[in-house]
Order: structure tokens, then C-alpha cells, then sequence
């Protein structure tokens, strides 16, 4: 049984009524996962490099599960072997 | 033959990421080492996933846990052998890679946890809209805009965006596992997901109840 009984309004909402402007497909949000992750460690701004993943993140709970885990794996694998300068 | 891969904003992939395509796309000895190497990789990050996820496989024995890495890191490695063409140097290779052993770890892990549940009924997510909309701390606004929700998903969505919005948002079931008993994709049933949010979010602007947070409108 679902929780969302115990769930704050704004939650249930936002599962009920999505995020609001332009979001990424499913497809397109796991062609850009790996970037948009990278760009998040690097502190860059991933939303403007990738603009509709947020949105897309917020109402995908599987698509939100899939970028919290890759972040997971990166940030605890250390930063500066993992991300070299590309050039 | 991978191509080489295209100069995104005028940048090359890192020199470890060109080895490893290098490497995939050829043949004999280093390309088999490099295809062992990726391997060992993928198992280690569906592990980790399956760690993540620990909560959801219950009772599971750590021989099914190792079972379900390996299935993981295999059809991750086909992905990715399928795919590799498509790389195009935006992020590290190894960092590409994950991805497919965190999805298809995350695939295996919400079907094995919903392998002998019924999907909930529709009158399930129906009570906890209705129990949610009554509930002690729900205020005159509140319950007035729960109300014209259910009024929106009763008039506005078609039977299957119904079942579709239900069962994702007020039943927890996973897009995943409902596309598979659905017989469809994870990608079509959230474009389903997307026009029925789309529909509702109209009907309460319509009505002067959408929440100061979703005025905003939205296309996909």
C-alpha cells in the first residue's frame, strides 16, 4: 500500500499534477544522465547545459532513482581521478 | 568499426576514454581485455546499485543478489556493445558505461520486488486521494482542491491515463513494472503520464485552484 496518505500535500501533488514547463522524454533524460551528472559534480550549471532535465528528474520517480544512484557511484568514487580536464 | 567520436563545443573525450573506445572497437587480445575490464566494472556498479536497493529485495539471498548483478553487468555489457556508437565523448566513458548497470540493476530489482504483488486497484489510489483530502490537517483549501482533483481525473482522463496516473503517482507503482504488465515501454507510458498531468494542470487552472508552485505550463 502507498504511503501518500502520510504524504505532504505539495508531494502529492506534485506526483498527481507533474512539474510545471518543458521536460526531457525518458530516452532523452538516459542520453543525458552521464553529462548532466558530471556537470553537477564539476558544480557547473547541469540545468542550463541539459534544460528540461530537472523538470523531467522532479517527475520521474524511476528516471530520479537512476540519477541519484549515478551520482551516488561518482561522487563516492573522489573527484579529481575521475574528472580530468578534457581537452 | 566505432566512429570516432564527435567534438562536442570543440572538446576531445578525456585520453582514457578514447583507450576504451579504441579498445571496444577493435579486435583480439586487448580488445578482450578491455571488454574484461569493463565487465569487472559493470558488476561493480550494479553491486552497488543492488546495495543501494537492498530494502526492496527483502528476504533475498546473497547468492540471488550476486545472480541479479551478473544478469545486470551482461545486459549492460550488450547495451553498451549494441550502443557504442552512439558515444560521443560528453562525459567520461566509464561514467557512460555506469549508467547501463545502474538501469538495468534498477530494472531487475523493482521487478523482482513486484514479482508476486497484484498491481493495487484503482479504488486503492481513489481512498488515499479521498482519506488525503479528508484528513485532520487538510484545510477548507485543501480539501477543496483534492476535491477538484478527483473531479479532473474523473472527467478529464481517458480510462487509461487514469490507470496510468494512479497507479504511478498514488500507488507507487514503478513506470517500469507497469509497462511491462501493460505490455508497453517505460518511455510511452510516461509520455501517457505527461498529458494526463497536462490535462489536470488545465482543468485546475481552469478552475482557480492550481498551486502557486505548477502555474506554470509545460509541453514535452
Amino acid at each position: 500500500m502507498s504511503e501518500h496518505g502520510r504524504l505532504p500535500l505539495a508531494k502529492l501533488l506534485a506526483g498527481l499534477i507533474g512539474p510545471a514547463g518543458p521536460e526531457l522524454t525518458c530516452q532523452e533524460c538516459f542520453e543525458q544522465l552521464d553529462r548532466y551528472v558530471e556537470l553537477e559534480l564539476d558544480g557547473q550549471d547541469a540545468e542550463a547545459a541539459v534544460p528540461g532535465m530537472h523538470a523531467h528528474l522532479e517527475g520521474c520517480p524511476a528516471c530520479s532513482e537512476d540519477h541519484a544512484s549515478l551520482h551516488a557511484l561518482l561522487a563516492g568514487e573522489g573527484g579529481a581521478s575521475r574528472r580530468t580536464p578534457r581537452g | 568499426m566505432h566512429q570516432a567520436p564527435l567534438l562536442l563545443d570543440g572538446r576531445a573525450p578525456d585520453a582514457d576514454s578514447l583507450q576504451w573506445v579504441e579498445a571496444l572497437s577493435g579486435t583480439g587480445p586487448r580488445h578482450e581485455e578491455a571488454v574484461a575490464r569493463l565487465h569487472r566494472l559493470l558488476v561493480r556498479a550494479a553491486r552497488f546499485e543492488l546495495a543501494r536497493r537492498r530494502h526492496a529485495l527483502g528476504n533475498g539471498s546473497s547468492a540471488e543478489i550476486d545472480d541479479l548483478a551478473t544478469q545486470a553487468a551482461a545486459d549492460a555489457l550488450m547495451a553498451i556493445k549494441r550502443k557504442l556508437g552512439t558515444y560521443r565523448g560528453e562525459s567520461r566513458f566509464t561514467t557512460w558505461a555506469y549508467k547501463f548497470a545502474l538501469f538495468e540493476a534498477a530494472v531487475k530489482v523493482r521487478k523482482r520486488a513486484w514479482r508476486e504483488r497484484e498491481l493495487p486497484l484503482d479504488e486503492d489510489g481513489w481512498a488515499l486521494l479521498a482519506d488525503r483530502g479528508a484528513a485532520p490537517d487538510a484545510d477548507a483549501e485543501t480539501s477543496e482542491l483534492i476535491d477538484a482533483l478527483r473531479r479532473a481525473i474523473a472527467d478529464e482522463l481517458t480510462p487509461h491515463q487514469r490507470e496510468v496516473l494512479i497507479a504511478v503517482a498514488l500507488n507507487d507503482v514503478p513506470i517500469d513494472v507497469l509497462a511491462d504488465r501493460l505490455s508497453t515501454t517505460r518511455g510511452a507510458l510516461y509520455k501517457t503520464l505527461h498529458d494526463a498531468r497536462a490535462k489536470l494542470r488545465a482543468r485546475l487552472a481552469a478552475e482557480g485552484h492550481m498551486p502557486e508552485a505548477a502555474r506554470k505550463g509545460g509541453t514535452q
